[in-house]
């Protein structure tokens, strides 16, 4: 057998120190059957071998691996600097650019319309934050009547289908028109007539289509065995979808569903259409008194500082389960 | 009265049969191992005594219960059996503690704290004891294998399916893994395992069975059946079974 030989090979000094027959030696006995001896082999290996001194061919290897890092540093910040000042030359230069930077980039306009435009953007902060858990729990909702298989449940589940789509169909934006002026007109006793709940309820709807459909495909990704393994333990297919398959389910789709309220908090916007006095709204105003643009600008800056963290975050789950993923 | 008894159980997959009218009864306290090619049908049955499929044709009754009857409410059926898979099937967002005590909280009704005794009981028991509460993909495939058969133990059940338990483990963990096996033939407990450790099938089962094709080609003792199988198809798988253990 040439795997004893190897073995003695690889502890060079060690060999002669050790008795035939006992753990190391295991082997060469043609024992493939573990044995108690054999866990302690590699544990008795280690103790002979010499602990680690860095080669200088390692040390080389890593001198050559930074050299490289800084390099591709460089090169990096390079290129970057080199691609900003193109594209600000590009804009700069071009014809229509002095009247631009007077009604796009006026200082003065910007400080002045600032205070009302962010007064309008808490208003837009509260629509987000009472309509993303309405569309969690909605959406959520709809997944989990989508997947009802008993008979009673039948018209749960084609109101569910109808739905999803119905509204993933419609353009946000005629949602709430259809309900910030649909709504009121029916008349009916305790329909709200504020403004921005009825935008709430437009976001709502709209989006808890789409995040219904998230909650949908992460219950899909849920292999099968693990509602077999549920079930033969005796669980019913509510207690299977609560403890086994939902939690894995939400857990996978947390990117994705961070991904879509990126995309909510500037939908927030949307609903200036039917009148309430939010971020949009109020750069409008001072828009239309002023006839330059400069508050479009800030409101816009605005949205940006909101949802880059929140972009970031999403990027960082997302990297954070691919690493898991990767064990 | 036997345990579980069989009948004349037929599956069908896409017109081809998979199961080609089954009988078998099984004692309370024995231990039937199923052998035969991948493909005959050894899987399919478990699956069909534990309603994860629903049979075609003929009846299984259970302790005198008709569960192939369909007014029967599977998951009290299912409460009453415990089976394990070839791939653990762990649930891998709990800890070892929890999935073993699921069932046991959130069918039968078991407090935490008496469900987690009894889970850390059956863990000392079985040399996981450190690892209650580790996440299934901290273990090895024999550490989640056995912790998947102390889940499936923790119900109580009366009879034990067991598909293959060994045969996605590295060999050196397939030792751990039929230890406990043996251990649960000790307490009396009732299992139908399949498996293609046919020295460990010898060792264990009261009744071998042969499975061929959907059909139950011959029973008997592991004596006979390994010794001198009456069918020559039997004889045959045995021989390719031995030549491969031998390359």
């Amino acid at each position: 057998m040439t795997g004893s030989g190897d073995r003695d090979g690889a502890t060079p000094s060690g060999g002669g120190a050790r008795t035939p027959g006992d753990g190391v030696a295991s082997p060469a006995g043609g024992a493939a059957v573990p044995s108690g001896g054999g866990a302690h082999a590699p544990a008795d290996g280690a103790a002979i071998t010499p602990d680690w001194v860095k080669s200088a061919r390692q040390e080389e290897r890593e001198r050559l691996r930074r050299r490289r890092t800084v390099r591709s540093g460089s090169i990096a910040t390079a290129s970057t600097v080199l691609v900003i000042v193109l594209l600000l030359w590009v804009f700069t230069a071009s014809p229509g650019w002095p009247m631009v930077r007077e009604t796009f980039f006026d200082p003065g306009q910007f400080v002045s319309a600032l205070p009302d435009v962010l007064s309008g953007f808490l208003l837009n902060i509260k629509i987000f934050l009472i309509a993303e858990p309405l569309i969690l729990v909605l959406g959520l909702l709809v997944a989990l009547a989508r997947n009802l298989r008993a008979p009673v449940f039948f018209p749960l589940r084609a109101l569910a289908v109808a739905y999803t789509d119905v509204f993933r169909g419609v353009p946000t934006i005629l949602v709430i028109y259809l309900v910030g002026f649909g709504l009121p007109a029916l008349g009916l006793q305790g329909t709200p007539t504020d403004l921005a709940t009825l935008g709430v309820i437009a976001l709502t709807l709209s989006y808890g289509a789409y995040v219904a459909e998230v909650f949908r495909a992460g219950i899909d990704s849920v292999h099968p065995s693990q509602v077999a393994a549920a079930r033969s333990l005796g669980l019913s297919h509510g207690k299977a979808m609560r403890y086994v398959v939902v939690p894995q389910a939400v857990r996978r789709v947390v990117p994705p569903l961070l991904n879509d309220f990126v995309s909510l908090q500037k939908d927030t916007a949307l609903v200036a259409t039917i009148g309430p006095l939010e971020a949009l709204r109020q750069a409008q105003i001072h828009v239309a008194s002023t006839f330059n643009y400069t508050p479009y600008l800030a409101a816009a800056l605005l949205f940006i500082v909101l949802t880059i963290p929140m972009a970031r975050f999403t990027d960082y789950l997302a990297a954070r389960s691919q690493r898991r993923r990767g064990q | 009265m036997s345990l579980l008894t069989i009948d004349g159980v037929w599956k069908n997959y896409h017109g081809h049969s998979v199961l080609r009218g089954i009988d078998l009864s099984v004692e309370a306290h024995e231990v039937v191992c199923l052998i035969g090619a991948s493909g005959s049908g050894k899987s399919t049955l478990l699956r069909c005594v534990n309603l994860l499929e629903t049979v075609d044709d003929g009846t299984i009754h259970l302790d005198g219960q008709e569960i192939t009857d369909v007014r029967v409410d599977a998951d009290d059926v299912r409460r009453r059996i415990g089976i394990v898979f070839q791939a653990f099937n762990l649930f891998p967002h709990m800890t070892v503690l929890d999935n073993i005590t699921l069932a046991p909280r959130k069918v039968h009704g078991t407090g935490r704290e008496r469900a987690e005794e009894e889970a850390r009981e059956l863990l000392g028991r079985f040399g996981l004891a450190d690892k209650a509460l580790a996440y299934p993909d901290r273990l090895s495939g024999g550490q989640q294998q056995r912790v998947a058969i102390i889940r499936a133990l923790a119900t109580r059940p009366r009879l034990m399916l067991l598909d293959e338990v060994t045969s996605a483990l590295d060999p050196e963990l397939v030792t751990e893994v039929l230890g406990i096996i043996r251990e649960l033939k000790d307490t009396g407990m009732t299992m139908i395992l399949t498996t293609h450790e046919m020295g460990f099938c010898r060792e264990i089962a009261d009744t071998v069975c042969f499975l061929d094709g959907g059909v139950l080609l011959e029973r008997g003792t592991p004596e006979q059946v390994f010794t001198d199988p009456r069918q020559p198809r039997t004889r045959e798988f045995l021989r390719s079974v031995l030549d491969a253990r031998r390359l």
